[in-house]
């Protein structure tokens, strides 16, 4: 006999352990994928989650794209933490790129040790604008974030798209949508000579850091917490609401706006229409993979940035879609979720009574 | 200059056209929310609708099988939603979410062998009749029966909340699950059943963009029309009839917009793609500033689980 009994508190061991179990049951479900579709499910597994990284290269590539998905879920960690539903980091990271890609462009003949930082901000605060506005409605028309903040995602693309077609378009560049290429000077420095991984990471760990540090050290972080459990009581404690709501909003778009700026100073050097594979969704599942903490969230983005890699590799050497990246993404979001039944829930065998 | 009669009776239907899909997603997903059950899924159950649909007309050559099918996808993508939210009590937004991801990445997976393949043309009714009556000939007469279904839906889900007794217990489960689970009403059967409806209808919305609208296979192809219908919900604070004017609202944004570009209008095209989007955060502001009336129309369990101890 099975029976479900319900905890008296959360386990905390499983509360670490469940993200693993997604992880697992995923790799199985995955498999299983491969099979239907008629690929051999070890070999594809392989070509998805170990050939990618085994070389230097790989692994340069793998920290390349964990880097944006840390960053920006280090940001949304403080929007999910207080019960605040931003879902539109994929536009606040478009925005950052285009106000930092504006600045740099401003500089696109001078060099100087000065322009690197002034284009960083600036993206930061691109981001920090673009977020604003969900945090603003919500907190003084009662507007759905969640509606806002999605809707701002299609609009910001398409001022990319205006922009890199027409009046920032390179005008040397034959019609290309693109704008000019960044001074040397605008460029975040490659860490290694022949590989892509470049300073931008030292940005997300510095977001590692001061979000720890936040989140377990500072009166700001224990109010996120109580208001993120209850808003209630949130209230009665007198906490300002409001005060929080926009000031976390604008932490995770100012990290979502420093990802826009590390994808576009880093390897690409210019802005163009698709300058982010959706990071700024996916950074959703990398913030509830890594349980909102920022130790996890590190390893989340690698195992999520595996996805995207794993995709491309498998593409190319058994021609599986390359779409599967997300399939896996959207599996380890439901298998993560299905499993906090757990945190709740005792499952106990129970021996036949004589 | 003089204008046809018949022209503007044209883009009338056209405007109607493109408001189908907003209609069959939004009434089935008010009919989600009315249970208390958040789902914001609708992008993906649409996408899985609508590579259904073309997949299985492509396949097996009958519209009618391609039709149920894309409904019955959307039940079955919807099913792990429902199987989630409601026997494991997990978050509606963030499994709403995964849902969206996971059924964008299945659809282009499935869709790949599909792409560029032209559509079949589906059949119209009432064909001759459009030249008989001027203006309301071409607006009335012509369309898919998909087109006709849509704009019945709305009055036929007024009726189901108000009038049958379904509703009434759909209502009250979404009101104050506690109390109708007292009354002996099985609180999570009646949310599963309203979840499968709104995935049946997400599908069919789907199915009509890539089997009648479009009619082909084009990756993404939703381009948000599902977060759309999300919004409409909330502008119709949750009146089906109201669905039906929003939904004729952004149709009519999506046409002129094809109609300004037609004309040589000096606007940006991005600038008018852009449009459905800013007016539905403006609509959103405008509905939700008066707190209080989205207060007494919103569900009051809307998006909160419930968990009947044994």
């Amino acid at each position: 006999m099975i029976k479900i009994v319900k905890r008296d508190q959360p386990s905390r061991a499983i509360f670490f352990f469940t993200p693993v179990l997604a992880i697992f049951l995923t790799l199985v479900a995955g498999g299983l994928i491969f099979f239907i579709l008629g690929f051999k499910p070890f070999e594809a597994l392989k070509f998805f989650f170990i050939v990618p990284i085994a070389d230097k290269y790989g692994f340069s590539e793998l920290l390349l794209k964990a880097t944006p998905l840390c960053l920006i879920a280090i940001g949304l960690s403080f929007c999910f933490k207080s019960n605040n539903w931003n879902i539109g980091a994929e536009g606040q990271l478009t925005f950052g790129a285009i106000v930092s890609g504006g600045v740099a462009l401003l500089f696109y003949e001078q060099e100087g040790f000065y322009i690197l930082p002034i284009v960083i901000l600036a993206g930061a605060i691109g981001g920090m604008l673009y977020a604003s506005i969900p945090a603003i409605l919500k907190t003084y028309f009662n507007t759905n974030e969640i509606l806002v903040s999605l809707m701002l995602v299609y609009v910001s693309k398409l001022i990319l798209d205006y922009l890199v077609v027409g009046p920032w378009s390179n005008p040397e560049g034959f019609n290309f949508p693109e704008t000019r290429q960044f001074s040397e000077s605008a460029k975040l420095p490659l860490l290694f000579e022949g590989l892509r991984i470049h300073a931008g990471i030292f940005l997300a760990l510095a977001a590692v850091v001061i979000s720890w540090f936040v989140f377990y050290k500072t009166y700001l972080g224990f109010q996120m917490k109580v208001s993120g459990f209850s808003l209630k009581t949130a209230k009665y404690a007198g906490y300002k609401g409001k005060k929080m709501i926009i000031l976390v909003f604008l932490i995770s778009g100012a990290c979502a706006g420093l990802a826009g700026v590390g994808e576009i100073t880093g390897p690409i050097g210019q802005l163009h229409r698709e300058i982010s594979p959706d990071y700024g969704f996916t950074a959703i599942i990398v913030a509830f993979l890594g349980r909102l903490h920022p130790v996890g969230i590190i390893f989340a983005s690698l195992v999520v940035a595996i996805t995207y890699l794993g995709a491309e590799t498998a593409q190319i050497f058994m021609q599986i879609p390359k779409y599967t990246g997300q399939v896996f993404q959207g599996m380890i979001l439901f298998f993560l979720l299905a499993s906090d039944y757990l945190l709740f829930f005792k499952i106990k065998f129970i021996g036949l009574k004589k | 200059m003089i204008i046809d009669i018949n022209f503007i009776g044209l883009i009338i239907a056209s405007i109607m056209a493109s408001a189908v899909p907003l209609i069959l997603a939004s009434c089935g997903e008010l009919i989600t929310e009315r249970s208390g059950v958040l789902n914001l899924g609708v992008e993906g159950m649409m996408i899985i609708g609508a590579i259904s649909g073309f997949a299985l007309m492509t396949v097996t050559g009958s519209l009618i099988i391609a039709i149920f099918g894309a409904m019955l996808a959307g039940v079955l993508i919807s099913t792990i939603f429902a199987f989630l939210t409601q026997t494991l009590i997990t978050n509606h937004v963030a499994t709403g979410l995964a849902l969206t991801i996971f059924g964008i990445g299945i659809s282009a997976m499935i869709g790949k062998n599909f792409v560029g393949i032209p559509g079949k043309e589906f059949p119209v009714i009432f064909e001759g009749l459009k030249d008989t009556i001027p203006l309301l000939g071409p607006i009335l007469f012509g369309h898919s029966i998909v087109f006709y279904f849509a704009f019945a839906l709305p009055f036929i889900t007024s009726y189901f909340l108000k009038k049958t007794k379904i509703g009434l217990i759909v209502r009250a489960v979404g009101d104050s699950p506690e109390s109708a689970s007292n009354q002996g009403i099985n609180v999570r059967l009646v949310r599963y059943a309203c979840i499968l409806y709104g995935g049946a209808m997400s599908g069919l919305a789907g199915a009509y963009l890539s089997m009648i609208y479009t009619p082909q296979w084009i990756e993404n192809m939703t381009g948000g029309r599902g977060w759309i219908a999300l919004a409409l919900v909330v502008f119709s604070t949750w009146n089906p009839i109201k669905i039906l004017i929003g939904a004729m609202i952004f149709g009519g944004l999506t046409i002129i917009q094809f109609h300004m570009q037609a004309i040589g209008v000096r606007i940006p095209v991005q600038f008018l793609t852009a449009l459905p989007y800013i007016v539905t955060i403006i609509v959103l502001v405008v509905i939700s500033r008066d707190s209080r009336k989205i207060r007494l129309s919103t569900p009051s369990s809307l998006g909160k689980s419930f968990h009947k101890d044994n």
